[in-house]
């Protein structure tokens, strides 16, 4: 059972060796002149407007939030997807096959339930009028 | 009747129709609050609403029962106990949402949402009184928990009540993290999620006994005694029911306490079992905690809301006695107290909106003084919430017998609570010295110059007030119907506990 875990065991030492490796050659090998041009936030040149610790207009964190909230509720039709073939089947697949008679509309009846409920949730958040910018 | 088979989509939807009923409702209900302008009449028409789904909700658990429903394992149970503390539920939120009309309309809190939030939080509830499996017993406590968060702050105007949302939310999200990994080693320990699963794997001692599951245990106790408010998890509680607005606060101490206990009662009866000395053990201290620290701790309160709330911290450990006996018997003890409980707690939360008369201020005790001279009805209906909190015999109705019950639960234990049921003695007398006090101030105190009597109560406030001291008085008269109820419904749910392993299971 332990032994199942190796290769996540070795991965893991890999990816430290790695970056240690990484961080350590270029450490130990690059030559360091700093001067105030190098110093700056942006190296490309462009001169920094202000502190980035800012009061932002709370109608971004409204868009933000929304998003956040459909997007990972429609992140659940991805696992469905993968499984509609045996959720649309009233018996185990054989073959990957759904047996005669026995398709159902269980796995399609799911989504449109869970639908239902994301756009009544939308209904909402439109009517309300936070999708309204101004 | 045959059982239901869970594992049938119809019959699955049949076993889930009270829940559905609700859920759908609320979800239907969002859409028309959202479709008028907010208003005082549409805010009103959603409420009056939100109440009919209530009814619909009281219709289909009666239906479900009336029928015999039974189901074998499942995510879900369907049976007598749910069925109950489902009505209990429904109960309070008919209340909660027939105090909060006229309490909103004179706090200018126009937003229908929270007549909605009302429903969807209820759905959650009844979703925890079904749940047989661990994963939809933390559904059903998010659902009910961020409804109820949400409700809590409802009034943005006030910063009392932001800082009880905010309180609420950020230790009830840390208290659904407990439970979520209580629940995850749980799995981990026994390979389910399913509660008769689990009691089964309980049974062997290389389970009960391994280290992952005591871990386990010791985490989905500390979010179940979060989500009752058990010493010494009970922090949160003072500062939110008494920042929230008093519907709301009445809501969180009678329907979210009812759910959180029928849940526990679950596991404690089908999962856990007697096959854990130590779970007991930490059941033990936690009712003799509570119980001490609730009581203790209310007698100095002189804001009647944070009185309340100290309250409710106390009866809860009265129930956790109950639930500490571990038998059906504990069981309907909890269904018949949870009834005298909810009646006597939110319908002091009524008086205390009707006395608050448009402030969010404090609801100082001494606004209470002379209460008699001024408004006789609202002040001998407090004094009988009162003596039904405490416990008195006859006018204090059923909230004797309650405690009686649960006495009664304690003593006839396999494994007699002796001791529990003296610190509940103890600790009961010693509530007399805060809710005998409210009584002496109200009805013996001269009420000072110049303190304008509070309006008189409206429609749907008296009717809650009304109702609910009949209620309390006849079921005191006469309570063998409800008694009985609560036994057979407990009896019919849970198989009879098996006697407990060795004698050395008495508490310390």
């Amino acid at each position: 059972m332990a032994r199942a875990y190796l290769p996540v065991l070795l991965l893991l030492g890999f990816v430290i060796a790695n970056a240690v490796m990484i961080l350590g050659i270029s450490h130990l090998t690059v030559r360091q002149r700093p001067s105030a041009v190098k110093q700056t936030p942006y190296e490309s040149g462009i001169a920094p407007l202000g502190d980035a610790r800012d009061r932002f207009s709370v109608k971004f964190y409204m868009v933000a939030m929304l998003f956040i909230i459909f997007d990972i509720e429609t992140v659940f039709m991805l696992p469905w997807g993968v499984l509609y073939r045996d959720l649309s089947c009233a018996v185990p697949l054989v073959n990957d096959l759904c047996p005669a008679g026995q398709a159902s509309f269980f796995g399609l009846g799911e989504m449109l339930v869970f639908m239902a409920i994301l756009v009544i949730g939308f209904v909402y958040v439109w009517k309300k009028g936070a999708l309204q910018w101004d | 009747m045959m059982p239901l088979d869970l594992s049938i989509p119809a019959q699955l939807t049949t076993a889930y129709l009270p829940d559905l009923v609700v859920m759908g409702g609320g979800m239907l209900l969002l859409l028309w609050a959202v479709w008028r302008p907010e208003s005082e009449a549409h805010s009103r028409s959603v409420a009056w609403i939100a109440m009919g789904v209530c009814l619909a909700g009281i219709a289909a658990v009666l239906w479900s029962w009336n029928r015999g429903l039974t189901a074998g394992n499942g995510a879900i149970a369907v049976d007598a106990f749910r069925w109950v503390t489902d009505l209990v539920i429904l109960l309070g939120m008919l209340m909660t949402l027939a105090i909060s009309v006229d309490f909103n309309q004179r706090m200018r809190l126009l937003a229908p949402e929270m007549h909605v939030l009302v429903v969807l939080a209820g759905s959650g509830m009844m979703l925890l009184t079904a749940a047989r499996d661990l994963m939809v017993l933390f559904l059903g406590v998010e659902l009910m928990s961020v409804s109820v968060y949400v409700l809590a702050g409802i009034d943005r105007r006030s910063s009392r009540g932001a800082e009880s949302s905010l309180k609420y939310f950020l230790l009830g999200a840390f208290s659904s993290a407990f439970l979520l990994y209580g629940i995850a080693l749980v799995y981990g320990a026994t390979g389910s999620t399913n509660l008769v699963t689990i009691g089964e794997a309980m049974s062997t001692p290389a389970v009960s006994g391994s280290p992952m599951m005591m871990v386990g245990l010791a985490l989905l106790l500390v979010g179940f005694a979060f989500k009752v408010a058990a010493a010494p998890f009970h922090m949160w509680t003072p500062d939110v029911y008494d920042g929230a607005p008093a519907p709301y606060s009445g809501l969180m101490a009678c329907a979210v306490k009812t759910a959180s206990f029928a849940a526990l009662v679950r596991v404690c009866l089908e999962a856990v079992g007697t096959g854990s000395e130590r779970w007991h053990l930490a059941l033990w201290w936690l009712a003799a905690a509570t119980m001490v620290v609730g009581n203790l701790f209310a007698i100095q309160q002189r804001n009647v809301k944070r009185m309340l709330s100290y309250s409710s911290i106390g009866h809860a450990g009265f129930l956790l006695v109950a639930v500490t006996a571990q038998t059906t018997e504990g069981a309907a003890a909890i269904a018949f107290y949870l009834v005298a409980y909810t009646l006597a707690t939110l319908g002091a939360f009524a008086v205390v909106v009707a006395m608050n008369g448009g402030s969010d201020g404090v609801t100082h005790v001494d606004e209470y003084a002379g209460l008699w001279t001024v408004r006789p009805g609202l002040a001998m209906a407090m004094a009988v919430y009162m003596l039904a909190l405490l416990g008195f015999p006859l006018v204090g109705g059923m909230g004797f017998f309650a405690k009686w019950y649960v006495l009664q639960a304690a003593l006839h234990a396999s494994a007699p609570q002796t001791r529990l049921a003296i610190i509940l003695v103890l600790t009961t007398v010693v509530s007399a010295g805060f809710y005998l006090y409210l009584v002496m101030v109200m009805f013996m105190r001269p009420r000072p110059e110049g303190l304008a009597p509070p309006p008189p109560a409206t429609g749907l406030t008296r009717l809650v007030i009304a109702t609910s001291v009949v209620l309390i008085l006849a079921f005191g008269l006469y309570p063998s119907p409800a008694v009985k109820v609560a036994q057979r419904s407990a009896a019919a749910s849970f198989a009879p506990a098996a006697p407990r392993p060795t004698a050395s299971a008495v508490a310390p």
